[in-house]
């Protein structure tokens, strides 16, 4: 059993998707449905309370957990707000902090999305935090009661896969809750990559959203997550430059 | 950033093996930041007293057009029937009348809004810091201010009277907006006013030096283009289809995260044929004069300008969904006064 397991609840699923950018939402149900994804996240900015027929929330099945986004906060008490609305409209209390004060780049302010989860997460919300992998941010993170972090590849939307590599390792290496890799992840390949060095799940929406088939599109990257993770399970040999001659340096020590 | 020289060689480029080119590349970056989203939103004018006189306006006040101003009861029945029609996005436009649509008027019809909008955007005389921040609080997150031309000659030669007249109050209005907060600034000129290359070029640069110092706003442009007003002609050139696609994918390829606005000023077929190659927000189900949409009968009305696209708003989402594009009615949700 390979659970991945955020605030205590099991997920068989370690592919998690965004829901903006669809050209219609039945699509978004189909990639749902096919990608056997469990936990997806929808900004409450997009919820129309009002109006069935294009609520979003009607598209996304019973038995999904719904990870709420607080996009469009600017700081961290907008980020709360937003959170707070979202548990009391009934959306449960998963969110995942997006504290972003730059429309250009949408990088995430580290420091507000601190400041906020020390807050929610004392609250009693799981807080899933959208941040730059900085191994400071991250420590602080886990001592503000963050369940996951979620550190971007590189720039929403961008389709450039691991830009930040190294310093995903970093925190692969040094932080002990999930990491969910989030933000930039374009192709299959890139998720995989990111299972493969050891991240507990990836998120992906853009990549997903606007493709010509996007449930086939989504099957993919599930698949592609899941061979990432039976990679890494299983601990991959290291990749070498040239080949290794046997010993060369300490041969001699078993030479008679 | 663009040159003055590269903005013009594209404006005179019309190779249509380019202008496609330029078109793909400008669909394929407003799928990659927007997807495949067109965010709606309707007008609302509250008031069309103005005190300023800019020659190429149907509003101004040498202009013997019937002057309105809803009543707070009037403001509410027109939003209920524009909320009925299932748009949440509001957009609150005045004349340029300090007296006729003090700051106070406008609170009063934001907080009205607020009860039938989750988006509540202004297009009004520009104000100072302090009224903007008492407009924020009261639940405005958007405001449109358009410099109408960013070359101060003409802009004297076409400001003939009250405060408009002041090109610089005018300028930076949005940043003092910016500073108060506001989440969504739109700007943009008036196309055919002045010489093209180098109001775009104005324009460009604005929007970038408003990018960096205030980077947590999000803007969006719009290019509405000059129309004749009662057969009098105001512009210096023209702003042909042509043109006008490719100041819109220009716009896309320098500002790829930037939304553009395209009101129904433009005709149906020209708003079909652009969603998705670079416009991100388009208006629908629009009234354009005052107290339009319930209050006046048509021959009561004076819009500020005639509307070319009068399809429902029930037309324009199938006409988007027929396109594969899916509807945005919903897109903030004020976190302003309330118990949390």
């Amino acid at each position: 059993m390979d659970d991945l397991i955020i605030a205590g609840k099991s997920f068989k699923s370690r592919f998690m998707l965004g829901t903006g950018k669809f050209k219609n939402k039945n699509e978004l149900t189909e990639c749902i449905t096919l990608s056997g994804t469990e936990i997806v996240t929808v900004a409450l900015r997009r919820i129309d309370l009002n109006r069935h027929e294009e609520n979003i929330l009607e598209y996304i099945p019973k038995h999904i957990t719904l990870m709420t986004n607080t996009s469009g906060a600017r700081n961290a008490e907008e980020a709360v707000r937003i959170a707070r609305l979202a548990r009391e409209a009934g959306y449960g209390n998963w969110i995942k902090i997006e504290v972003i004060n730059d429309s250009k780049y949408l990088l995430p302010d580290n420091q507000e999305t601190v400041k906020a989860t020390e807050i929610l997460a004392a609250e009693g919300f799981v807080v899933m935090p959208y941040m730059y992998p900085d191994l400071n941010t991250a420590r602080a993170l886990v001592k503000a009661g963050a369940a996951t972090v979620m550190p971007l590849g590189s720039l929403i939307g961008s389709n450039q896969g691991l830009k930040t590599k190294e310093f995903i390792q970093i925190l692969l290496n040094e932080i002990d809750i999930p990491i969910v890799v989030d933000a930039g992840i374009g192709r299959p390949s890139q998720a995989a990559e990111a299972m493969e060095m050891g991240a507990h799940a990836v998120l992906v929406n853009t990549a997903i959203a606007t493709a010509d088939q996007p449930a086939v599109i989504s099957k993919a990257f599930a698949l592609a997550v899941e061979a990432g993770r039976l990679a890494f399970l299983a601990k991959l040999p290291e990749q070498k430059n040239q080949a290794q001659a046997s010993s060369p340096l300490t041969g001699f020590l078993y030479e008679k | 950033m663009i040159s003055l020289n590269e903005i013009k060689d594209i404006l005179s480029n019309d190779d249509p093996a380019f202008l496609e080119m330029l078109a793909q590349n400008a669909r394929s970056l407003t799928e990659q930041y927007f997807g495949r989203t067109v965010t709606l939103y309707a007008p609302i004018y509250i008031s069309n007293y103005c005190s300023s006189h800019c020659t190429y306006c149907g509003f101004h006040n040498h202009h013997k057009i019937k002057r309105f101003k809803l009543s707070l009861d009037q403001i509410k029945q027109e939003m209920q029937f524009i909320a009925s029609k299932k748009i949440r996005n509001i957009l609150i436009l005045t004349g340029e009348s300090y007296e006729a649509a003090p700051v106070s008027y406008i609170k009063e019809a934001v907080l009205i809004a607020q009860k039938y909008f989750s988006g509540i955007s202004l297009e009004i005389h520009p104000l100072n810091e302090a009224e903007y921040l008492e407009l924020f609080l009261a639940g405005a997150d958007g405001l449109t201010i358009y410099q109408e031309t960013f070359d101060r000659i003409r802009y004297q030669q076409v400001h003939l009277a009250g405060r408009k007249k002041d090109y610089d109050f005018r300028f930076h209005a949005p940043e003092r907006a910016a500073q108060a907060g506001f989440r969504q600034i739109s700007i943009g000129a008036l196309l055919g006013l002045s010489e093209l290359a180098p109001d775009l070029l104005a324009l460009y640069e604005y929007l970038q030096h408003m990018e960096k110092n205030f980077p947590g706003v999000e803007y969006s442009v719009s290019f509405p283009r000059l129309r004749p007003i009662k057969g009098e002609n105001f512009s210096v050139c023209d702003i042909n289809d042509l043109t006008f696609v490719k100041i819109i994918c220009l716009t896309r390829t320098l500002f790829p995260r930037v939304g553009i606005n395209l009101s129904t000023r433009e005709t149906a077929f020209l708003r079909d044929h652009l969603v998705g190659t670079g416009i991100t927000r388009i208006s629908a189900g629009s009234n354009t004069a005052v107290g339009g949409y319930t209050v006046c009968t048509e021959e009561e009305a004076s819009p500020q300008f005639d509307v070319n696209d009068d399809r429902s708003v029930d037309e324009i989402i199938n006409m988007l969904k027929s396109k594969n594009f899916d509807p945005v009615f919903t897109d903030w949700r004020s976190i302003k006064n309330e118990s949390i």
